[in-house]
């Protein structure tokens, strides 16, 4: 139940950019590897943004996938690949190359909102 | 009624990691070496605990900090009897410790008469490692009955962490798990990661984490 503590965050996060201005949409970079779940965000997100300028505010989430990097053939695979060998090449060296990051990218906010 | 786009790019957790820096400054201030023990349920967190205030005790004053989902203080009363001064964090359900919980659990302990502080995180490898807490040194202490796949499947606490304890290493002979494959995994996810194979039932490997946990001492100065 994660979720709670992030969504409660980023609710502060877009009500502190959006200045006062009446929130149309926020979208957010969730890397694969964060383990944080969208439906329970968005759950946590419509109860905590009810009566705040963020309400009924749509997420649009973009997943960045984990990937590995192979020392070898220097690709990019997926770090669901079995055992993290590498696909292409069959190597077993590889390393941690992206799908952490979790950030909010941009809000798109209402002009003219007081 | 027409919008505009804002640019953020703030990250999600960002005013966890503002009360993490907080809870540092005030560790650093008071020369306190502090440690978020992370690790799956029943791995050993508590017997590391146990093994580790028992050794440095009478040298000085060791502290701990138990994260727990419920008032259940078991972990905190071992750590205690063991000569811990120790606080339970109730996390009220939540799946890990915040920096918010611990800068108030900060509040009851005497830091400038702490030099050692261990917090033990609620037995979970998923959601700990997002969360910093502005202890010093993310530990995982990993065991050997979980099986070597652990870092497999769980790529973002392995990714995470600067310390990996492999406890329960007596127990080698009668399982299936292959440390090579499992060291594999670790490399791929954190290249260079100190490790030390250790059982804290038979107390072998243990001097080699007492020893680095020493100089960690050393190197904070007092």
């Amino acid at each position: 139940m994660h979720e709670l503590s992030i969504t409660e965050s980023l609710l502060e996060i877009v009500l502190r950019h959006a200045a006062g201005r009446r929130v149309a949409a926020v979208h957010l970079l969730i890397g694969e590897l964060s383990t944080f779940v969208d439906e329970s965000i968005e759950m946590y997100w419509n109860e905590l943004s009810r009566n705040t300028l963020a309400e009924g505010a749509k997420l649009q989430f973009r997943r960045e996938p984990g990937a590995l990097l192979c020392l070898d053939c220097q690709k990019e695979f997926s770090i669901h690949a079995p055992e993290f060998l590498c696909p292409g090449c069959g190597s077993a060296r590889a390393r941690l190359a992206r799908g952490q990051d979790c950030y909010v990218e941009s809000i798109e906010v209402e002009d003219g909102t007081p | 009624m027409s919008a505009s786009r804002i640019p953020v790019v703030e990250k999600i957790l960002s005013a966890n990691d503002a009360i993490a820096a907080e809870v540092r400054a005030q560790l650093d201030a008071s020369g306190t070496l502090a440690l978020n023990l992370m690790a799956s349920p029943g791995a050993g967190k508590t017997s590391l605990v146990e093994r580790t205030v028992a050794r440095f005790k009478d040298e000085f004053a060791v502290a701990m900090i138990n994260g727990d989902t419920s008032e259940a203080a078991f972990d905190a009363e071992r750590s205690q009897r063991a000569g811990a001064f120790s606080v339970h964090i109730n996390t009220g359900g939540k799946c890990h410790l915040e920096a918010a919980m611990v800068r108030d659990a900060l509040r009851h302990l005497d830091l400038n008469r702490t030099r050692l502080l261990l917090v033990e995180n609620v037995g979970n490898l998923v959601c700990p490692s997002s969360w910093q807490l502005g202890t010093h040194a993310n530990i995982l202490i990993a065991s050997v009955p979980e099986g070597d796949d652990k870092p497999y499947k769980y790529p973002k606490m392995y990714a995470g962490v600067d310390v990996l304890l492999i406890n329960k290493i007596d127990l080698l002979p009668y399982t299936d798990f292959r440390m090579e494959h499992f060291r594999r995994g670790v490399e791929t996810l954190n290249s260079g990661l100190i490790s030390f194979p250790i059982s804290c039932r038979t107390g072998e490997g243990l001097d080699a984490w007492y020893d680095w946990l020493r100089q960690r001492l050393g190197s904070f100065g007092g």
